[in-house]
């Protein structure tokens, strides 16, 4: 499904700034896969995303997707077939306007035409889509009028019903309150599963990692220190990844907080 | 006389639509309009002096105000600027290019030569020459509403405003924003090309020095509109822009005509424009910040409420 290659990128090379992000990553990703990638702040979590999705072009390396070589090609182009949420629940939805014009708008992907897409049967089918999240009765309602927990949601639904190949989720539900967080990552959890879909998943719960996914990555220092799937993954357990952490980077923790820290 | 403003305001009007499409629905500061308009009476006033029919020469007004407009989102998009600087670039090299559109003079007259306003007391000749006037700017102003309600609510338009409102959920849908930029700034500016087309024969010349300023009228006449009711239709947007142009222009003319009796004269406008804009901003902050108060007040009773409530239940 997509394939990295000696990936490096370093941010402001040349200037006293200069700072190793990325360092010859490598990383296979199958179709179906789930996968949580943690590692503390600046490991490169955020950059491997980015470059995975095109808002900075690589230093080094080749990206491939679903057999295309997708390195050069810009992020609008990438959108297509990689839907991205970020922990922001504000960068996915426009708030000037209706729920139901940011849904047609994210119904099919790429330029539009001069159609009138939105009419009462594509109505129907998008309160169908919104029973889930209680937005049923609202699609004439500015998005901006939503709390962070339900543009979320609905960001997750808009990113979802364009069926993407790939789904990366960017610490999504960190900037919402648990009740809210545990909504959206049902729902994540909810449409991986109905859509068959592949996803990466940035996280700083180590417990919901191991529980979450069929694989797990860990990074530190812009390089993946740990690979982990299938039964290997399910054994693990918090303390374990803390231990393995210290002996893979010879560094040590007075607890787990290092790994546990927000962006 | 009442008549000449609402002419005069309707005139104004599709380019205060055209503002309100880069400054409201891209969220694009494009200044591109003080050029683009002289541009448009310009192409129209040799258009028309050169003999072609006056449809010809507002199609052509639109077009150069299209292409005037698709320039500043190309450096915008290209050298990634922002895009205030992108437009007054192309004001500043429009102002070159407008002189060399009229043949090297700062001011071509309409005289002697048929011109809409020429025309319209001749088709409709069974109604005053004033209210022929009017009603056939009001069916040109009408029919170009329209069809942008229309294009705002086609999926092209709808991606154009989420554009506006957040940059990134475009890219992520997988838009090129920099192509849905050099549409919605060319349209922008195309509207404004073709108000300018009109001005020119309403006041029977064309001058180089003539969009000085208009941005500013512009946003004034949003302003203004947006004072008399909120909404997020787009429909209602337009005709909001389209009563604002008209009450903007209507302040104009009281301006003039009784301005002297405190001391203001037309070198005022101007200014006082400027001073508008400054007020409506400031009336809208001071309003926001009162209903968010206003809301505040209503949280802390709700609550206060279900408090008293708990507690009598318990």
């Amino acid at each position: 499904m997509l394939d990295l290659t000696n990936i490096t990128k370093v941010f402001y090379p040349g200037t006293v700034n200069e700072k190793m992000a990325l360092d010859n990553v490598n990383l296979h990703v199958n179709k179906g896969d789930v996968i949580c990638v943690i590692g503390s702040n600046g490991s490169g979590k955020s950059t491997l995303f980015n470059l995975i999705s095109g808002t900075y072009p690589v230093t080094n390396g080749k990206i491939i997707f679903d057999e295309t070589d997708v390195t050069a090609s810009p992020e609008y182009k990438r959108a297509m077939t990689i839907g991205r949420i970020f922990q922001d629940p504000t960068k996915g939805t426009a708030a000037n306007m209706s729920i139901e014009d940011n849904m047609i708008t994210a119904m099919t992907k790429g330029m539009k035409g001069l159609k009138i897409s939105l009419n009462n049967e594509k109505r129907q089918w998008f309160r169908e889509l919104l029973k889930p999240i209680g937005l049923e009765n609202r699609l004439k309602d500015n998005v901006g009028l939503l709390s962070g927990g339900q543009r979320q949601a609905l960001t997750l639904l808009m990113t979802v019903m364009s069926k993407p190949k790939m789904l990366l989720l960017d610490e999504h539900t960190a900037a919402l309150d648990p009740r809210n967080a545990q909504i959206v990552m049902d729902l994540t959890a909810r449409y991986i599963k109905e859509y068959s879909l592949t996803a990466l998943m940035v996280t700083h719960n180590m417990q919901f990692a191991i529980d979450f996914g069929n694989r797990l990555i860990m990074m530190d220092e812009g390089l993946i220190i740990l690979d982990v799937a299938g039964e290997q993954k399910e054994q693990l357990t918090v303390q374990e990844l803390v231990r393995r952490f210290k002996d893979l980077r010879k560094k040590t923790f007075d607890n787990d907080e290092g790994l546990l820290t927000r962006d | 006389m009442l008549e000449g403003i609402f002419v005069d305001g309707l005139v104004f009007s599709l380019m205060v639509i055209g503002i309100l499409i880069s400054y409201r629905i891209l969220d694009f500061p494009d200044l591109t309009c003080d050029g683009s308009v002289a541009t448009g009476a310009a192409v129209a006033a040799m258009t028309i002096s050169n003999g072609f029919p006056i449809f010809i020469a507002l199609i052509l007004s639109f077009f150069s105000g299209i292409i005037a407009g698709m320039v500043t989102a190309a450096i915008h998009n290209k050298l990634k600027i922002p895009g205030l600087l992108a437009g007054i670039l192309t004001m500043t090299m429009l102002y070159s290019v407008n002189l060399r559109i009229l043949g090297n003079k700062a001011n071509v007259p309409l005289l002697r030569v048929e011109t809409i306003y020429t025309k319209l007391p001749q088709s409709f000749s069974f109604l005053p020459p004033e209210w022929a006037s009017l009603i056939g700017t009001l069916l040109v102003v009408l029919f170009v509403k329209v069809l942008i309600d229309i294009f705002f609510r086609t999926d092209l338009g709808v991606a154009m405003g989420a554009m506006g409102g957040n940059e990134q959920m475009v890219i992520s849908q997988g838009l090129n924003p920099d192509i849905l930029k050099l549409m919605g700034i060319g349209l922008s500016n195309g509207l404004i090309a073709l108000s300018g087309g009109l001005l020119a024969q309403y006041q029977g010349f064309a001058d180089a020095n003539l969009g000085q300023g208009m941005v500013v009228q512009g946003l004034a006449a949003i302003m203004i509109g947006e004072f008399l009711f909120s909404s997020n239709r787009i429909s209602l947007l337009t005709l909001r822009a389209i009563f604002g142009a008209i009450i903007y222009k209507a302040l104009m003319f009281f301006g003039r005509k009784y301005g002297y009796l405190v001391n203001i004269t037309p070198n005022d406008f101007k200014l006082l424009t400027g001073i508008l804009v400054i007020a409506s901003l400031f009336i809208a902050q001071t309003r926001n910040a009162a209903s968010s108060a206003g809301a505040k007040k209503k949280a802390i009773a709700r609550s206060l409420a279900r408090r008293k409530e708990d507690s009598n239940n318990a």
